[in-house]
């Protein structure tokens, strides 16, 4: 892919105007999803989901489970294509930086490497020069606490840490974007709350803008800037909620004070008909065939 | 039984003993069975024209590591085992990841190797003689064909048992073809190959015998017809020792290895 001012994955579709357009004063958004929609067969998995994400900002995507959130990652990501609409991705002229790099679920990094190298994947690939390699990976994983384990392979880490190996392999690309697929849905909840934490301390320092996958509502309101909350299947946009709350964010904290309180009941009360409704589609699905899984 | 304890870890010790335990019963039982055999043998329970004791065995193995004969055929065997597998082990790789990384090759090889693969190895043994000619062409063909099936077949199913998720990061990262091949598809699939060159190399290992008995001049397999023909069971019984430590050998060489370029795996 030449560096240009713009990438665009434009699949012509028509425009309606139900979305929620930022102000354009700040020039440029980071990522511009235009009308997009993804069908696997029959199934609409995304629908009419049109949204401009700012530079710098911390994007949360929720819903209920199987309303393709993961899919409309995956589009982000360049892993899947769209069937029509579009996703424009801005990147600098010249830019050396990749465009996007992904958290996955689950485990992703890879068994056959040490976390050393596992964080280095995204620079060797690209052909960084072994300094800047060195620099960077050095530098996440002493963010992530892995220093120690730089030599470790991952079947010797708990799931916490395999999950920070990613996360530092993520950072240390230095992508544009980051895209995160719910990755610390696998981790109980103590570990959960410490990478959470950790991964805004990590945010903070370079202020990247950030795609998050959640179904929880509590990590949400944690995290974000703003949350897009879609429908059940097919996964549309149901609304767009901000988070005012002032950063640097503490956690603990933030679950006293009563805007987390309101803005998590705000969004719960929106989501529950949509959870509703996928489980009573799940529940008509397990009647028919099992379907093919995401 | 003693009842004694020793002080530290109880299961560690008990998992010490287990250990030395497997170890001992492991030496001892083909001890016992030689012991048995020799026995048997000296009393004329057994046909020692058929049967001869380990004793006199051993004794012409000696004379034949003195002669000189025992170790250079051993060695022309050795060498035309190891030229077989990497003949055949090195093309079944490449085209067994290539087959697991891409459906159309896969979809044009697959039905060739499904329908050659059952063939008897050793009825291919005439072909390569008529092919090869009488000299070690055709025996280093034989191994290779012995080794290629296992390994190209595992290389496959390894790859395509690699978890989706890592080819995803690969393509997330921008890795490119000849990167996922060395960085995921390889190492990914490669407990999987190591079980096909093992299998692949006991298969060659009989596949050279059998090859060295027609129309060959040296080696362990050529030993033991000869030995038929002058009805010197000894001898034969020197030369199917000598395959059996072979195969002995290389496979706790196999295992060493295996643990060597495969760190990441658990135990």
């Amino acid at each position: 892919m030449s560096p240009s001012v713009t990438n665009l994955r434009t699949l012509g579709a028509p425009l309606t105007g139900t979305d929620d357009r930022q102000s354009a004063a700040n020039g440029r958004p980071a990522i511009r999803i235009n009308e997009l929609q993804k069908t696997f067969g029959r199934l609409v998995a995304i629908d009419q989901v049109s949204v401009d994400i700012e530079p710098g900002e911390f994007f949360m995507i929720v819903g209920p489970s199987g309303c393709g959130k993961t899919t409309l990652l995956r589009i982000l990501a360049g892993l899947e294509t769209a069937t029509s609409g579009s996703i424009e991705i801005d990147t600098p002229a010249g830019s050396e930086q990749p465009e996007n790099a992904m958290v996955f679920q689950g485990e992703s990094i890879f068994p056959w490497m040490t976390v050393w190298n596992n964080a280095a994947y995204g620079l060797r690939m690209r052909n960084a020069p072994a300094a800047l390699i060195k620099e960077r990976v050095g530098h996440y994983l002493d963010r992530t606490g892995l220093t120690r384990f730089a030599d470790y392979y991952p079947h010797q880490l708990s799931g916490g840490m395999k999950q920070r190996v990613s996360i530092a392999r993520a950072f240390a690309n230095d992508p544009e974007i980051l895209l995160m697929d719910e990755p610390f849905s696998a981790l109980d909840a103590q570990n959960k709350l410490l990478l959470q934490e950790e991964l805004l301390r990590i945010w903070d320092e370079q202020k990247k803008t950030v795609v998050f996958i959640t179904h929880s509502v509590d990590e949400a309101v944690y995290l974000g800037d703003r949350i897009m909350v879609m429908t059940a299947q097919p996964g549309r946009v149901k609304s767009f909620v901000r988070v005012p709350l002032p950063r640097p964010r503490n956690i603990i904290e933030l679950q006293k004070a009563p805007e987390f309180g309101a803005l998590v009941h705000r969004i719960w009360s929106g989501l529950r008909e949509e959870v509703q409704r996928a489980r009573e589609q799940e529940d008509a699905e397990a009647g028919h065939d099992s379907k093919d899984k995401e | 039984m003693s009842t004694q304890t020793i002080a530290g870890s109880p299961e560690r010790s008990f998992a010490l003993s287990m250990r030395a335990r497997e170890r001992i019963l492991g030496i001892a039982s083909p001890i016992v069975l030689l012991v048995f055999w020799e026995v048997a043998a000296r009393l004329n329970f057994i046909d020692t024209r058929f049967f001869p004791a380990p004793s006199s065995v051993i004794a012409v193995m000696i004379d034949m590591l003195r002669s000189g004969e025992l170790i250079t055929n051993t060695l022309v065997s050795l060498r035309r085992l190891a030229l077989g597998t990497l003949i055949g082990g090195v093309p079944a790789l490449i085209l067994g990841i290539a087959m697991g990384l891409n459906r159309w090759v896969r979809a044009v090889f697959d039905p060739l190797v499904a329908a050659t693969y059952p063939i008897p190895k050793s009825a291919i043994l005439p072909l390569a003689l008529l092919i090869f000619g009488l000299g070690e062409g055709s025996k280093i063909f034989m191994v290779a064909i012995g080794v290629f099936f296992p390994v190209v077949i595992n290389a496959t199913t390894g790859v395509l048992e690699i978890n989706r998720i890592y080819l995803d990061v690969g393509r997330n990262y921008k890795a490119n073809r000849w990167n996922t091949f060395w960085t995921i598809a390889l190492p990914g699939a490669l407990p999987v190959i190591m079980t096909g060159f093992k299998l692949g190399i006991g298969i060659g290992l009989i596949l050279i015998a059998i090859a060295e008995m027609i129309g060959a001049k040296s080696g362990l397999g050529y030993m033991i017809w000869t030995a038929w023909e002058t009805f010197s069971v000894e001898q034969m019984y020197v030369g199917l020792f000598m395959i059996a430590i072979i195969g002995f050998v290389l496979s706790v060489l196999l295992n060493e290895l295996e643990r060597l370029i495969i760190p990441w795996k658990k135990d």
